[in-house]
């Protein structure tokens, strides 16, 4: 896949001394410190980072870490201070009037987080505005307008006007406007976090379907860490309009660059933020043509382990046997007939939660690819090690702001 | 007793200050004849030079004025009363509908329906101009911060001067009579329709003008899209300010020849005859009441139906009623 959107070394000052303050920040002083001496604030701080083609990229920081400012350079409703952005590879910086606006009316969309839908228009005429901008016909952005409002199950409602509906229903006519252009990036600022938990759980649960639907490119703003390892292929922690780590979900929680990503990850639900394939290791298998009981146990010993899987000759997993099932059995018995064949299987992409169930027999759980084929084992006990490791990692609290990971 | 002492040394400060030498005044030295300067830049430069130009200015009132008079004079008394009712019925209700009928019946039946309806044509004729001047002038500012800001002392200056004070060098650009009248007027009533336009536009929310431009808007995409729709209530009410503004300017404007209303409470004034004053003012109050109730009713309309809120919207109310416009909202 190749790069939708690259920035490099993006910094935007608001205030009257713009280029000292980048010099000043580029030699790493802080923010505040930045601010005394030249009554600008930095808002963002040397940002680089290149999302995928289809990629659902998440920007977390809290109030005033500089994402809200960072979305808008991407299509330049703000005009970064210093920098690069390009889209498909095209610069965007020097873009002039004219190109940006094509550029906005043609690739891009955007998503607000109070909807900042138009009350002098109804649903139908707000789902149609990007297209009515590039000047489609009547009948034609209708269709499509209603293509959109129907993905986000509103279209019986095209004749309403939005004051009518409820917050969670205006926010899709808000994502059915920016879906409505079919637009390569889709810039989503904070869209759920003025909705209701329940509404904004449906929301996100939502989103998946219709990116995969729309096919499109997604930079997602929120302060909610939950919503962002939920939704996020990759995240992007902001602090101080720095990006501090940038990763995939599972990476920010289990190896968190900084004491302040450690605070935010600290009472992060693990097990909905791991996948199987994450934890799972190499397994140590038994042949079930050659192996007995006893060279079973011999194995056992040798890699201090009580359960083992035994594979059929095309290296799929056949069963398993446990230590405590080879002791009443006669040594040179097949391991074939010794081994309980209904053995508990996944596949890479579960979550951890989904496997506590299986893991509660204490047998390792066997994780297998779509076409079957044996990938690796999950330990019942790595998961339960894996569930609590977040104590050790958390260490300093108290620099992080309280409250921060709600 | 107490306060004998200070007595004392008040009247001491006072004859101090009695006593201080006129010498200290700068106008004991020279005075600055502004006035006299002034009226040279009047008499001797602007109505030579420049006045070809003020006809020129003068010629789209003349003939919006004689047009909008002619046909208010030529049509039936009743027949107007009628026109008028229905429209207030459609615009803001059956009870102002009532009224307005009342009114004008009242105003007919104590003879003063010829200069109402001559004040009728001047005021609206001034609304009209100040709408054509005013609502671009307060977009400019709005989309302008210096503009706005070098706008804003010229509309004090408007607002707070006394009208008698250009009445004047109207006079002497434009001559006397209805013509003249209504510039007066329009100098008089435009700054409220340039500030709520400009006070509109501006209050529009920031996300909403983002989005548009999010979405590859023009600017002037975002102008007549979103900006000016959803500044309609405002710029509304300050058109009912503007129209308000105009008819206490009516009695001002029959000074220099301006008839109407104001020219009977102005004669009434001058015989000392207190009943055709009286039935004069009778006249504005009831003219003026009727006119703000059915400009704020439109205002207000805009608020309450959504639908409306767009020019051919408030079209469609005028001329197909607000109760069918309501009820295709189900």
């Amino acid at each position: 896949m190749t790069d939708k959107l690259t920035v490099k070394n993006l910094f935007k000052v608001f205030g009257p001394n713009p280029e000292q303050a980048i010099e000043l920040a580029k030699q790493g002083v802080a923010k505040d410190e930045i601010y005394r001496q030249t009554e600008s604030v930095v808002a963002v701080n040397d940002v680089s980072l290149s999302v995928k083609e289809r990629e659902l990229f998440v920007v977390m920081g809290l109030s005033g870490s500089g994402k809200s400012t960072l979305i808008r350079c991407f299509n330049r409703l703000i005009d970064p201070s210093s920098g690069e952005i390009l889209v498909d590879g095209e610069s965007l910086t020097n873009a002039s009037d004219e190109e940006l606006r094509q550029l906005r009316k043609n690739k891009m969309s955007m998503v607000f987080q109070h909807f900042a839908l138009f009350p002098h228009k109804t649903v139908c005429e707000n789902a149609e505005y990007g297209l009515k901008v590039r000047g489609i016909p009547r009948r034609e952005r209708r269709e499509k307008a209603m293509a959109a409002l129907e993905a986000v199950g509103l279209d019986a409602w095209a004749d309403a006007y939005p004051d009518n509906l409820s917050g969670g229903m205006q926010q899709r006519v808000g994502l059915a406007r920016g879906l409505a252009v079919d637009p390569e990036v889709l810039l989503m600022d904070e869209p759920f976090s003025a909705l209701d938990p329940l509404i904004r759980r449906e929301m996100q649960d939502e989103l998946a379907g219709i990116q995969s639907k729309y096919k499109t490119t997604i930079i997602f703003i929120t302060h909610d860490l939950h919503e962002a390892l939920k939704l996020g292929n990759h995240i992007a922690i902001m602090k101080d309009g720095r990006f501090v780590q940038v990763g995939p979900p599972e990476e920010i929680v289990t190896a968190p660059a900084d004491d302040y990503v450690a605070a935010f990850t600290h009472d992060v639900d693990r097990g909905r933020v791991l996948r199987a394939e994450s934890i799972m290791e190499a397994p140590v298998t038994l042949q079930a043509g050659k192996d007995t009981a006893s060279s079973a146990v011999a194995r056992m010993d040798e890699v201090g382990q009580d359960c083992l899987y035994v594979v059929d000759e095309k290296g799929q997993p056949a069963g398993y046997v446990r230590r405590d099932m080879l002791a009443e059995i006669p040594g040179d018995t097949k391991i074939s007939s010794a081994m309980e064949s209904n053995y508990p299987q996944t596949d890479p992409g579960r979550f951890l939660f989904e496997l506590y169930e299986q893991c509660a027999e204490g047998v390792p759980v066997a994780v297998q690819s779509e076409d079957g084929k044996f990938l690796g084992v999950v330990q019942p006990s790595q998961v339960f090690t894996e569930l609590v490791s977040e104590e050790s990692t958390a260490g300093s609290q108290d620099k992080a702001p309280a409250g921060a990971a709600q | 007793m107490a306060n004998g002492p200070d007595n004392e040394q008040a009247s001491g400060f006072g004859k101090f200050i009695a006593d201080l030498p006129e010498s200290l005044s700068l106008s004991y030295y020279d005075t600055l004849p502004l006035d006299d300067w002034i009226e040279w830049f009047v008499k001797d430069f602007l109505v030579p030079n420049f006045r070809p130009f003020f006809q020129a200015i003068q010629w789209p009132v003349h003939q919006v004025l004689t047009g909008l008079d002619v046909f208010l004079q030529g049509i039936p008394m009743l027949l107007f009363a009628l026109i008028v009712a229905l429209f207030a019925w459609r615009v803001a209700g059956k009870g102002i509908a009532i009224f307005t009928l009342i009114a004008l019946l009242f105003i007919d039946l104590i003879g003063m329906w010829e200069p109402t309806m001559t004040t009728f044509s001047m005021v609206l004729t001034a609304v009209i101009f100040c709408a054509i001047v005013g609502i671009p002038t307060g977009i400019a500012a709005a989309r302008n911060d210096r503009f706005a800001t070098s706008l804003r002392p010229v509309l004090d200056i408007m607002q707070t001067i006394p009208p008698f004070v250009y009445l004047v060098p109207i006079v002497m650009l434009f001559g006397v009579g209805l013509v003249p009248g209504v510039i007066a007027t329009i100098i008089f009533a435009l700054p409220p329709i340039i500030r709520f336009t400009n006070l509109g536009i501006r209050q529009v929310q920031s996300e909403m003008v983002e989005a548009g431009f999010a979405f590859g808007a023009t600017k002037r995409q975002v102008l007549w899209d979103i900006q000016v729709p959803l500044a309609l209530r405002t710029i509304m009410a300050g058109l009912n300010q503007t129209l308000m503004l105009a008819l206490s300017m009516v009695v001002i404007a029959a000074l220099i020849g301006a008839g109407g209303l104001g020219e009977t409470v102005f004669t009434g004034l001058g015989r000392l005859d207190v009943g055709r004053a009286a039935i004069g003012g009778i006249g504005i109050v009831l003219l003026a009441i009727v006119m703000d109730r059915i400009t704020q009713a439109m205002g207000e309309g805009e608020s309450e139906r959504k639908e409306n809120w767009t020019f051919t919207g408030a079209f469609k109310r005028v001329f197909m009623g607000s109760k069918q416009t309501a009820g295709q909202r189900q």
